[in-house]
């Protein structure tokens, strides 16, 4: 076919264009659904507790993401800063993911028990307490508003939709069930049985220091298990990624 | 459109062929060096696709004839670097924060990797210019709750303050006298005016007199009788004039009240012997370390 005749001719040049970016694309996406090599399986992760979920919405609400990434890249600087490099099934519960794409502050996805939890208050309320020169705004009213545990569990169905089409099971029943009584749990302290069976590992307290139950208590709660859940003392790393 | 293809006279170059009212269009060739250029660019294209990982197969992707992957040459230059510094990094582990102190060559290095390490994991609660701040002690000045010697750093940084989770931290519990009801409103009032005077500030003369008996004896086990402050429970010194929780009045009764008391982590948790003590190297030299075996107050 001459060249000619595909410029002349509007259909068959839609049509063709529309062929090569077709195959482009498939070529391009598709293998990334079934290469086995690009999902690694590692232990240790699980869906976010309820309070924590909870403290994940306040962030994303916020729009923490716009100067906070969440992927430490595997380059030495950034290792060396942050700890181990993400791995992509550190995300496996994030929906949608936090990885971000710009640093005006530092990446967040091992802040997970670095500090203490009087310092993330001190500094979500008033950042220049503690770090004289960051331009983070404040976020004090956290500690005022209160978070109604009733009903909580149809967050968790709300994710599990976003699942294989809705068929997922990122939370089971059980975990629909207990979701208000888990959320108490976590962050009171107390009971917490069955919140440590349904969510192993899971840091239940006060952390706010208030009685209430706060989207301060939350935020924290979900800032505290960032990155924590891969036990980095027993994880090999395939080398061939 | 007819298409005629001829040779333009002025430049001898033929033209498209085309014709629109009398116009032509010439129809010059690509530079050679462009052309070469751009052949150059696709052939270095298929070559980088077979050097590194790139077409996806059945199972995975082609791993590239150089082998390469992003964690391997993470794992290659960590260990480079490792390697490059490792010799110092082993004579740091080896000695005693004070020797480091006394050899020109490593404590330098010490300094530059203490303070790379104190960015990374202090500044959060010290400032990045180590002033600390309300709560969070100052390490620019000679005032020290726990010992300013190479020694009592490096255990401090090892085992940190009031942390629960190392058994050998440094722990002390300033009693609640007013949450707990030890002691009166009126004789907390009296106390905290003795307290604060003894920094020079301005306090009720008649409250001063009353404390000072108040002080002897509910403070002075820890804080010193003189107020100087004690270092084997890190007791603040009251006399200096610096508050950890702030410098007025109420600010030193509300401590007398139901007292806040730092907890620092203990970072042999998380950092390896060389770094701590690159970073004791770093906090004593930044102005307020005291020579090894000074025992003053």
């Amino acid at each position: 076919m001459k060249h000619e005749t595909i410029e002349k001719n509007a259909t068959l040049l839609l049509i063709l264009s529309f062929l090569l970016v077709t195959v482009g694309g498939l070529v391009q996406i598709v293998p990334l659904f079934y290469l086995q090599n690009t999902i690694e399986k590692v232990e240790g992760m699980r869906p976010y507790a309820p309070l924590e979920l909870a403290g994940r919405n306040v962030y994303i609400r916020e729009g923490c993401y716009v100067c906070h990434s969440q992927m430490i890249r595997p380059f030495r600087d950034e290792v060396e800063r942050y700890g181990h490099y993400s791995l992509a099934a550190e995300s496996e519960f994030d929906h949608p993911f936090q990885w971000g794409s710009k640093r005006t502050g530092p990446d967040l996805a091992r802040v997970g028990g670095k500090y203490s939890d009087e310092w993330h208050r001190e500094h979500l309320s008033n950042p220049r307490n503690v770090v004289p020169e960051s331009i983070m705004p404040g976020y004090a009213f956290l500690s005022a508003k209160e978070i109604d545990p009733k009903g909580y569990g149809r967050n968790l169905a709300a994710l599990n939709l976003t699942i294989n089409n809705g068929n997922g099971a990122m939370y089971r029943p059980e975990d629909l069930d207990n979701a208000e009584a888990d959320l108490v749990a976590q962050a009171t302290g107390e009971q917490t049985e069955g919140l440590l069976q349904r969510y192993p590992k899971a840091v239940a307290r006060n952390f706010d220091g208030d009685p209430r139950i706060t989207e301060m208590d939350a935020l924290i709660a979900y800032l505290q298990v960032l990155g924590t859940m891969v036990d980095f003392s027993t994880f090999k790393a395939d080398m061939s990624r | 459109m007819v298409t005629k293809i001829e040779k333009d006279e002025i430049s001898g170059t033929p033209t498209t062929g085309h014709e629109w009212d009398g116009i032509r269009e010439l129809n010059t060739p690509l530079p050679r060096w462009w052309l070469y250029t751009f052949y150059g660019t696709v052939i270095w294209g298929l070559a980088y696709t077979i050097a590194y990982p790139a077409w996806p197969l059945l199972n995975s992707a082609t791993p590239g004839i150089l082998g390469w992957s992003s964690r391997g040459a993470l794992e290659e230059q960590v260990t480079a670097a490792r390697a490059a510094q490792q010799a110092n990094l082993d004579k740091i582990a080896a000695m005693s924060v004070d020797d480091i102190l006394k050899d020109p060559q490593l404590l330098a290095f010490a300094q530059a990797g203490g303070a790379a390490a104190f960015k990374v994991n202090c500044v959060q609660c010290h400032g990045s210019g180590a002033a600390g701040g309300v709560g969070y002690p100052n390490l620019n000045d000679d005032d020290w709750l726990w010992g300013g010697t190479p020694d009592a750093l490096y255990t401090t940084l090892r085992n940190g303050i009031r942390y629960t989770a190392n058994a050998d931290t440094r722990d002390s519990q300033m009693p609640s006298f007013g949450a707990d009801a030890i002691l009166t409103p009126e004789q907390i009032d009296d106390v905290a005016n003795y307290a604060f005077s003894l920094s020079g500030g301005k306090a009720d003369a008649a409250k001063v007199e009353a404390g000072k008996s108040v002080f002897a004896e509910n403070c002075a086990s820890c804080h010193g009788e003189d107020g100087k402050g004690g270092r084997d429970f890190g007791a603040p010194n009251l006399t200096d004039g610096i508050w950890l929780y702030g410098g007025s009045l109420d600010q030193v009764k509300a401590q007398i009240v139901k007292p806040r008391m730092g907890v620092m982590p203990a970072w042999s948790h998380r950092l390896d012997d060389a770094t701590i003590k690159e970073l004791a190297v770093y906090v004593h030299s930044l102005g307020g370390g005291e020579a090894a075996g000074a025992t003053t107050q």
